[in-house]
């Protein structure tokens, strides 16, 4: 255990090894040590803020969606009342058309019916006054009895 | 593994690997005078020191903030935990503190494990290289490889940590607060021959402290592997004895190498955070 030299040069040697480290060694690797720290403080901020904003995206979608689906049920329920309106409306044409050609038929019925009635009633009335010209053996004076006749007609 | 043992006694032995490759630089006024240089202890230290730099280096040369190489990594972990460790400890806002540490820890723990290396293959080697290329007796040449083994070499770390507490606290107090401090703490200043009495051996314990149980744990544990490996040379069973002994002993030598290695450096980190706070 003796002192000697040795120790100034030890410590002369100490010294540069702690200024080597000083400079050399410690602030790059610190400066990389923080830099990485910050990227990865940096990537996590960013990750969280693509967390929001895919939530943000995830509400508005749904939002549109539901959107859509109340103009969608609106737009079938339009389409329905016209569908229905429509068909009401055709019905009802319909309806008119049928009872104004039943009338123009039961009116032409009515008609051909009288025509034929007047016909079949002048021929009645020619046969009955055949019938009873034969009858009788003589003609009847067919002015002298019209009357008599138009009664008869009017009889049947 | 103890050839020389069988020609040397034990304590020839002992007292062989205790020896210093010492040349003193003037032999001609005193033999193993002050002016002696122990070269084994400078040529370890410094290769190791010169390891510790490279090492770093190799880490800091590509660091880059990405994803870190193995290497990196390795050195980032053990920098940051120094660097917590010195962070925790100090609260002052000097940036050289950390390098301090790192220098203190990983110096002092690669010089203290250089006992992990068995003396014998050490003294081997020095003495075919001191016998070829210096021409000396191989047995004459002596070389301890465990720097922290030698008190110059601890000595000379807490001297320095010594002048930065010295320096660190006229940094923050200035000449005069320091003095005033030295004068006035803890007592008061009616007390002040026992204040400064107190103060000065607190200040010089320190260093002292430090050297002395780093110096001793590593010297201490040195003899120790040194009795283990001269019951090897005893007999067979000595030997064998001797293995699972010096196994044992080094086994726990790995606590101690870190323990002392870790000690000297969180006590310099208080010791300096001491010297900036006022009282």
């Amino acid at each position: 255990m003796n002192i000697n030299l040795t120790l100034f040069a030890q410590a002369l040697m100490f010294a540069g090894f702690i200024w080597v480290i000083a400079t050399k060694i410690w602030p790059p690797l610190l400066n990389a040590i923080e830099e990485r720290q910050k990227k990865i403080a940096d990537g996590l901020a960013a990750a969280d803020r693509a967390k929001q904003e895919l939530a943000d995206a995830d509400a508005r979608v749904a939002d549109e969606i539901r959107k859509a689906r109340v103009d969608a049920t609106q737009i079938t329920d339009k389409a329905h009342q016209q569908a229905v309106q429509i068909v009401d409306k055709a019905k009802q044409d319909a309806i008119a058309e049928a009872a104004r050609q039943r009338a123009a038929a039961e009116a032409e019925i009515a008609n051909l019916s009288s025509k034929a009635k007047e016909v079949l009633r002048s021929q009645v009335a020619n046969l009955a006054v055949k019938g009873a010209e034969k009858i009788l053996g003589r003609e009847i004076d067919g002015a002298r009895h019209r009357e008599l006749l138009d009664q008869v007609a009017g009889e049947i | 593994m103890s050839e020389h043992a069988e020609k040397l006694t034990p304590t020839e032995y002992i007292q062989h690997h205790l020896g210093h490759f010492a040349r003193d630089l003037t032999p001609q006024v005193s033999k193993d005078g002050f002016m002696t240089i122990h070269a084994d202890t400078m040529v370890m230290s410094f290769v190791l020191g010169l390891v510790m730099c490279l090492g770093f280096w190799l880490a800091t040369r590509k660091a880059t903030s990405g994803v870190p190489g193995r290497w990196q990594a390795f050195v980032e972990i053990v920098l940051e935990f120094i660097d917590g460790q010195a962070k925790d400890a100090y609260h002052g806002t000097s940036k050289l503190v950390t390098p301090i540490a790192i220098t203190l820890f990983c110096w002092i723990l690669l010089m203290n494990a250089m006992d992990f290396i068995p003396i014998d293959f050490i003294a081997k080697i020095a003495g075919f290289v001191g016998a070829t290329f210096f021409g000396m007796d191989p047995h004459q040449v002596h070389w301890r490889p465990v720097p922290t083994a030698d008190v110059n070499a601890t000595l000379a770390m807490s001297i320095t940590v010594f002048f930065l507490m010295i320096f660190f606290a006229l940094r923050a107090k200035g000449i005069g607060g320091f003095v005033h401090e030295m004068f006035t703490a803890p007592f008061g200043k009616w007390m002040f021959p026992a204040n400064i009495l107190l103060n000065i051996v607190e200040l010089l314990s320190k260093p002292v402290s430090l050297a002395m149980r780093l110096f001793g744990n590593m010297y201490g544990g040195e003899i120790v592997f040194l009795l283990i490996w001269v019951l090897g040379s005893v007999s067979v069973f000595g030997a064998l004895a001797a293995s699972v002994l010096g196994l044992a002993w080094g086994l726990f030598h790995i606590l101690i190498v870190v323990l002392q290695a870790f000690i000297f450096m969180m006590l310099s980190i208080v010791y300096l955070s001491l010297m900036e706070e006022h009282h």
